[in-house]
């Protein structure tokens, strides 16, 4: 049945280069013998260490509670001793504080793991209880909170959620693989979310180029009248939280607002499976899909890898790397974030491990701005990314916030197709930092 | 296995393979049919003066790039496309060393003055146009016939000194007098329609530049037609109004320079001193450019009502 598509204005089409993953089924990685989790997998306050160092902890036992309410505890995702609390590098950047467990590789479970009563039983306030307590945060990539988004302030008036499976940068194919094998586990965790926050109207947002997921995800949310599956348009950043809004409900997020200033909450379809099972299990969130790819290793896969495996485990398990790496990329190719070293773990907002041969980096020397324009088309926010680019390379401030440079979502849209190859949403980037910042200190004096 | 030389830059870590060499280069390519056609009809007058427009143009960056000690950056074909099309828009019969003239000021005083490639506010090849007016005016006014090589006027010339009109089939065709590269219609249009395909101009720009050209002249009771295919303005429409550096990026911004230089078209053509008007039309409207960017922002993505 051909299904009207979604979608939004502006955006890119880089190559989706999914080929390499998108028909291997699941993998269960290997348990690694050493595990890093990082205090701080979630944007909010880190969270405190509530183990101490050689205490022996079980699977799926909470080793870091949060200090503040945007947050989500972490847990241990093996058994075993804590073998040191300590820095460690982090995938998002600089060193953070981090629980070391040696796996006695037993995986015995923690005794708090069990199942809960079954979705019908359970009130609002429970389910919410169930996303903070097993740890859930967004597993797209931006990590926010899960329990967070879901306890919106009493004036807001939700009544969407959507499930975000776009999957629209290039070469991840982990969310494909979650909707492909766990259909189930995706439609009943949208149908614990909109428990949670009483409304009647869910999407399950799925980009065209992956026809099989749309027709597995349709047929486990049959008889689910409130549940609508949607096919989208395959077109980077269709997966963004404005743009996939937009595209299902028409509606637009207030310059400056959140998504449910326009009624609506977006989930990863991940963070959906993972509320799922830890419903069914009582198990928090100890693993995740983790799209292995890229021209620099040698055996790609979809792996569902334990968090905080470190990355060096993770590439032995592929087959290893190719000669000539240029890059190793957390996350996706468009927002992903370059690592420095293979130490770093896997996290709860790792959706992939992009490595890059260097002669596919595209790397190049910028050249002036010829005025072509394709930034400005790109700009799914309609922003004027040259312009803004020029605000920043002078420190115009004043000038960049009046162009709006703080609507930026960073997507790389612009970046992507200037023919200059100019930096421009790294130079947004700064200069949106600095305008975020300069506003901060004049809401303190 | 050497992870000591991973790149660390910020996202994207992908770039489309589009660059601006490529984006000159399919220019260069559009213009292949009508240069060749000014060839054929002028013979290899028109050759010599396309290439030494070129050489001129590109020595020129070259020169001045050395001498401000910046890189020299002639490779990217941006002077290549300036010489050509100022080249485009001489009459056959000018003299070499004036076309060397021209050329040398489209880059000097047209582009590297204000800092090269990219800053110029005013198309290069049109400023160099402009100064050869006004400096060898008696040559920039005296145009060949194509079929017997002796001196005529333009079609435009004879409608408005003589009153005689030329037929659409000659105009469309390019077999009447005119500067090298706008005589024929038919081949600018080839060239236009593959840099539309191309992705390289926005069909904004000549619909409405075409188009204003086509009301205002009926409107004012003269033959729309006859405007359309007659003068520079075919090469105008595709080539120089569609001149990324100096147009507006939006796209409300494209629509509102190409109607502005079509009505200045039309009033310079019927109501000027000079029988043809696309060269001050699109000159005018790019002192408008930033102006015009600055009024017709994109509409951005959940912007609150100014209340």
């Amino acid at each position: 049945m051909p299904m009207k598509l979604l979608t939004f204005k502006g955006g890119i089409h880089p190559p989706h280069n999914k080929h390499k993953t998108k028909g291997l089924s699941l993998e269960k990685a290997k348990v690694p013998d050493l595990v890093i989790i990082p205090l701080q997998q979630h944007i909010g306050a880190p969270c405190e260490p509530v183990v101490k160092v050689g205490e022996e902890v079980k699977l799926g036992q909470k080793v870091g509670e949060p200090k503040g309410f945007v947050g989500a505890p972490v847990h241990s995702s093996v058994s075993g001793k804590v073998a040191a609390i300590e820095k460690r590098p982090h995938p998002g950047g600089g060193m953070v504080l981090a629980v070391v467990i040696e796996s006695d590789g037993l995986d015995t479970p923690d005794e708090n793991v069990k199942p809960k009563e079954k979705l019908e039983d359970l009130t609002a306030d429970q389910i919410k209880n169930i996303m903070r307590e097993a740890g859930l945060v967004g597993m797209g990539g931006a990590a926010f909170p899960t329990q967070v988004k879901f306890s919106p302030p009493p004036d807001k008036k939700i009544d969407t959620v959507i499930l975000n499976g776009a999957e629209c940068e290039p070469y991840l194919t982990s969310d494909h693989r979650l909707m492909l094998e766990r259909s189930k586990d995706v439609v009943n965790g949208i149908k614990a979310m909109m428990k949670a926050v009483n409304v009647e109207k869910g999407y399950i947002a799925i980009e065209e180029n992956k026809p099989d997921a749309i027709k597995a995800v349709t047929e486990a949310a049959k008889g689910e009248e409130s549940i609508k599956v949607v096919a989208l348009k395959a077109k980077y950043p269709q997966g963004a939280e404005k743009q996939l809004i937009k595209a299902c409900t028409g509606r637009e997020v207030p310059s400056g607002g959140l998504p449910m200033d326009s009624g609506v909450i977006v989930n990863n379809v991940g963070t959906a499976a993972a509320l799922a099972c830890a419903i069914d299990t009582g198990m928090p969130l100890v693993e995740r899909i983790v799209t292995v790819t890229g021209s620099g290793i040698k055996e790609p896969r979809n792996l569902i890898v334990r968090i905080g495996t470190p990355f060096a485990d993770v590439i032995e398990q592929c087959g290893g790397l190719e000669d000539d790496i240029g890059k190793i990329i957390h996350g996706g190719p468009m927002m992903g974030i370059a690592q420095y070293t293979i130490e770093v773990p896997v996290i709860k907002g790792t959706s992939g491990m992009l490595i890059l041969k260097e002669q596919d980096l595209g790397l190049s020397q910028e050249s002036p701005c010829i005025k072509c324009a394709k930034c400005v088309d790109a700009c799914p926010i309609g922003l004027m990314p040259t312009k803004l680019e020029g605000f920043a390379q002078k420190g115009m401030m004043q000038e960049a916030e009046e162009y709006n440079a703080v609507d930026c979502i960073e997507c790389g849209s612009c970046s992507f197709v200037c023919p200059a190859k100019r930096p421009l949403v790294e130079r947004i980037r700064l200069i949106k930092a600095d305008i975020i910042a300069e506003r901060r200190k004049a809401k303190q004096a | 296995m050497g992870y000591g030389n991973l790149v660390v830059s910020s996202s994207p870590h992908i770039r489309s393979e589009e660059t601006v060499q490529r984006i000159m280069l399919d220019v260069i390519i559009a213009l292949l049919p009508a240069t060749a056609a000014s060839v054929y009809f002028f013979g290899m007058r028109a050759l010599a003066i396309t290439l030494v427009s070129i050489a001129a143009a590109v020595a020129a960056e070259a020169a001045i790039q050395k001498i401000r000690k910046k890189p020299v950056t002639v490779s990217d074909g941006s002077a290549v496309i300036t010489g050509l099309l100022l080249a485009l828009t001489l009459s056959p019969a000018m003299p070499l060393w004036m076309v060397a003239v021209g050329a040398v000021a489209a880059i000097g005083i047209g582009k590297q003055v204000y800092g090269g490639l990219g800053s110029n506010p005013f198309n290069p090849a049109l400023v160099g146009r402009a100064f050869l007016v006004v400096t060898f005016p008696v040559h920039m006014t005296t145009w060949i016939n194509p079929v017997d090589g002796v001196s005529s006027a333009t079609p435009l010339g004879l409608l408005k000194m003589e009153g005689t009109a030329t037929g659409y089939m000659e105009l469309f065709i390019g077999n009447v007098g005119g500067s090298l590269g706008e005589t024929s219609a038919l081949l600018l249009i080839l060239g236009g329609m593959y840099l539309l395909y191309r992705g390289i101009i926005d069909w904004r720009i000549p619909a409405f530049y075409l188009g204003t050209v086509a009301v205002m002249t009926l409107v004012l009771g003269a033959d729309p037609i006859f405007h359309l295919l007659a003068g520079g303005l075919m090469l105008g429409a595709f080539f120089m109004a569609t001149d990324m550096v100096t147009t507006p990026v939006t796209r409300t911004g494209k629509i509102v320079f190409s109607t502005g230089a079509g009505v200045l078209v039309a009033v310079i053509r019927l109501y000027g001193g000079y029988p043809e008007g696309v060269l001050f039309s699109i000159l005018l409207m790019n002192t408008f450019t930033p102006i015009i960017d600055k009024y017709t922002r994109p509409k951005i993505y959940g912007e609150v009502k100014q209340s």
